[in-house]
């Protein structure tokens, strides 16, 4: 193995950079709509995308993680905040692990 | 609002994040326990880094005793979907310093873009701040636990805290789609083209940073070309 400390280094300068670079080099408002469309819609596709199916995946069947999305949906779409979602998903792996177990 | 206000309500929003870390990070730890890392070299890691495939995968090529290029190029790969995030974050950052800019840059995780794009209007620095100073330590201390002392969390914890990143996700992207069609359909497409993409055989090699670029791109490209926003928020479909 090389120097730990090297890599660790490496990693979090390119890490750093790739974060740092569009926030310090656009730093005015793009007045392009079709480019500033883009980015209004670029979280919402990149959130869903990492969420579905790796939600399925996460827990131990996918039962449990199709239940957590499930809930999660329906108290998003009521308006719960952020942190009951978040909870409620994780209190629906859990207690359903413990019966289906 | 104001900066104090911003950094509490980011300290708020930051704990679904730190619990979700805890679960992550702490399997991060083991792993880097199994290469032979220290507790302090792990968290050395996950602080200054503050990313989680990023971190797996580095771990895989130190204990193949890669070169140093081979792990630049393997965190540009796979971190590159920060740089889609960032720029989508400038345009909600517009009167902001040098400085706030270099300062935010280290919080654009997965995690804290989904809650800094989710605030309305333009975003304070100091939103970000707060939710990095609950969500760092608690992915700089999970590292170290894991590395400490291997398996001490029960697997059923583990696992229910595995899903509340997800969940997070859900609670930012459903209330704005359930107010907008377009949004609505953008989020149903995104998944179920997520979903081809990890079952089909040979779409399935793609690593998951990849296709969340490939598809971010494809997705919110055509989403700007056929519902182009006029204004900030107000689309003019509605």
């Amino acid at each position: 193995m090389h120097d730990v400390y090297m890599y660790v280094a490496v990693m979090a300068v390119v890490t750093y950079l790739i974060r740092v670079l569009p926030l310090t080099l656009i730093r005015k408002e793009i007045s392009n709509v079709t480019l500033r469309s883009f980015l209004h819609y670029v979280p919402y596709v990149t959130l869903s995308v990492m969420t579905f199916p790796a939600i399925l995946d996460a827990t131990g069947s996918q039962w449990s993680g199709g239940a957590a999305l499930a809930a999660a949906v329906f108290l998003a779409w009521r308006g719960f905040s952020l942190f009951s979602v978040s909870v409620a998903s994780c209190a629906v792996v859990f207690l359903l692990d413990l019966v289906m177990a | 609002m104001s900066h104090k206000q911003n950094f509490v309500e980011g300290m708020r929003d930051g704990i679904p994040i730190a619990l979700g870390y805890l679960a992550v990070s702490f399997t991060l730890g083991i792993a880097c326990r199994n290469v032979g890392m220290s507790a302090l070299q792990a968290g050395v890691m996950s602080i200054s880094n503050l990313t989680s495939a990023g971190e797996f995968a580095a771990i895989g090529i130190m204990a193949a005793s890669g070169s140093y290029w081979e792990m630049a190029l393997s965190q540009l790969v796979i971190n590159l979907r920060y740089m889609l995030m960032s720029c989508s974050l400038s345009q909600k950052l517009p009167h902001v310093s040098m400085l706030h800019r270099m300062l935010v840059g280290y919080g654009v995780t997965d995690e804290i873009f989904g809650i800094a794009s989710s605030r309305p209007g333009y975003l304070d620095p100091f939103y970000v701040y707060g939710a990095v100073s609950i969500a760092a330590p608690a992915w700089t201390i999970g590292t170290c636990m894991g590395v400490i002392s291997g398996n001490v969390l029960p697997v059923r914890i583990v696992a229910a805290l595995s899903v509340a990143l997800y969940g997070m996700f859900i609670a930012i992207i459903v209330p704005p789609a359930r107010k907008d069609r377009v949004l609505a359909l953008l989020v149903g497409l995104s998944m179920a083209s997520s979903w081809i993409f990890s079952r089909l055989p040979a779409l399935s090699e793609i690593s998951s940073g990849m296709r969340v670029i490939i598809l971010t791109v494809v997705l919110s490209g055509a989403a700007a070309l056929l519902f182009p926003v006029r204004q900030k928020g107000e689309d003019v479909h509605a």
